[in-house]
């Protein structure tokens, strides 16, 4: 669905396309509901897709995951009777060599430091959210949230774990972890949580200028 | 073009970080107390210093080794490309596509389409600018996947350390295959997609 501008004179009732300042009058989208630019093309608003109380319950099912990630093996192998496994914490571990450390310190944010923020973040503003309430330090922990969706690479990682499985696969015995399945669960519930969409919480907690 | 109107003709602008209507004069976002600009501060500059240098390492990314293999006495290294022409060679052509698009193709369309926007944007070209602002969007997108190779080194490091049969340790390359794929990154962050529109106004 697309809605032309039709001036009106409150800003609060605006809409500005981030990718070409375009501006246009915001209008209440339903569920599934989207809105494009007709400048640009970009999305600008999209009508929520689930409750406050939804979104908590996927970041509590995101964080009881993301402990199973971390603390389970992703994969393990074997070979000529000898065992080996590894976790995404080993794996990082592994990067930290010598002149090679900042890269460890690039892979550590990019799958755990982050993941684990957003997921410790969204319940914080969540778990207040859902008794209507504005969480301390609200406005910290919605622009670290900003901030830290770049960074986060779960998706990256998984695919990462399924092309270590394969290139192992050739020269010895390779058997994906409990770790694996956490993480692939883990991936699809932090893209449903920690996208844009939680920038509705400042309008619908009412959060305005100070 | 369509009579859209822009965000300066109301004297307002955007909060990037809560999507806030500032005021145009502000710095500090009202609601959520970012800082506002206009546009991204030094934005054509700042990218190009970041492409620049994420295509100077490049270079050492691609001829460094990025893995030391030791396999039953055996050892050799591993370039990137090299890695993809042995998952080729094996027979392994899905994964050999899979981390030559990651590795090689991602890093080389970001720096042309990053490259191209940036000349056009300096020489406020008003050519085909829905599809240069979908491009942005395209390069902002798939960016990111061009660390699938540091994580499967870092991956295959870990597990495969069996002293005297096999081991396998990461090496100086991955370190600036990581910094091209942050550089590439910052770059795309610190591009300003609105600048494509300025051209279209003629008091900026």
């Amino acid at each position: 669905m697309t809605h032309t501008l039709q001036p009106v004179d409150d800003p609060a009732q605006w809409i500005i396309c981030e990718h070409c300042d375009s501006v246009y009058d915001a209008v209440p989208l339903k569920k599934g509901e989207s809105s494009y630019c007709l400048r640009c093309r970009a999305i600008l608003d999209r009508g929520p897709r689930m409750s406050i109380e939804q979104l908590l319950a996927l970041s509590i099912a995101a964080g009881i995951m993301f402990i199973f990630a971390n603390v389970f093996p992703v994969i393990s192998i074997s070979l000529q009777g000898l065992h080996n496994e590894v976790t995404l914490w080993g794996s990082v571990q592994a990067l930290a060599q010598g002149r090679i450390t900042l890269i460890a310190l690039v892979a550590g944010l990019a799958i755990i430091f982050a993941p684990a923020l957003q997921i410790a973040l969204l319940f914080w503003v969540l778990v207040h959210a859902q008794r209507g309430e504005i969480a301390p330090g609200f406005k910290s922990c919605m622009r670290a949230l900003e901030h830290l969706r770049p960074w986060s690479m779960l998706e990256v990682c998984l695919l990462g774990i399924l092309v270590a499985i394969v290139k192992l696969a050739g020269m010895l015995d390779v058997h994906p972890g409990a770790g694996l399945w956490a993480m692939a669960m883990l991936m699809v519930l932090i893209v449903l949580i920690a996208g844009k969409d939680i920038r509705r919480l400042w309008d619908d907690l009412g959060v305005g200028p100070t | 073009m369509n009579g859209i109107p822009f965000a300066h003709e109301h004297s307002v602008t955007l909060c990037h970080v809560c999507s806030y209507v500032c005021p145009e004069q502000t710095h500090q976002c009202p609601r959520c107390e970012s800082p506002v600009h206009r546009r991204k501060p030094n934005s054509l500059a700042r990218t190009w210093a970041f492409l620049l240098a994420g295509l100077i390492f490049y270079i050492p990314a691609n001829l460094l080794p990025v893995m030391f293999t030791t396999l039953f006495g055996s050892s050799s290294e591993n370039t990137i490309m090299s890695g993809v022409i042995e998952f080729a060679e094996g027979g392994s052509w899905d994964i050999a596509i899979l981390i030559f698009i990651a590795s090689v193709v991602v890093p080389c369309i970001k720096f042309l389409v990053l490259g191209m926007l940036l000349i056009t944007c300096q020489r406020r070209s008003t050519w085909a600018m829905r599809e240069r602002a979908r491009l942005y969007r395209f390069i902002e997108l798939i960016g990111y996947w061009s660390m699938l190779d540091v994580l499967v080194v870092a991956l295959v490091a870990a597990l495969v350390q069996f002293r005297g049969l096999s081991t396998i340790e990461p090496r100086l390359g991955i370190l600036f295959f990581g910094l091209v794929v942050v550089m590439t990154m910052l770059a795309a962050m610190s591009f300003d997609p609105r600048l494509i529109w300025d051209a279209e106004v003629d008091d900026v």
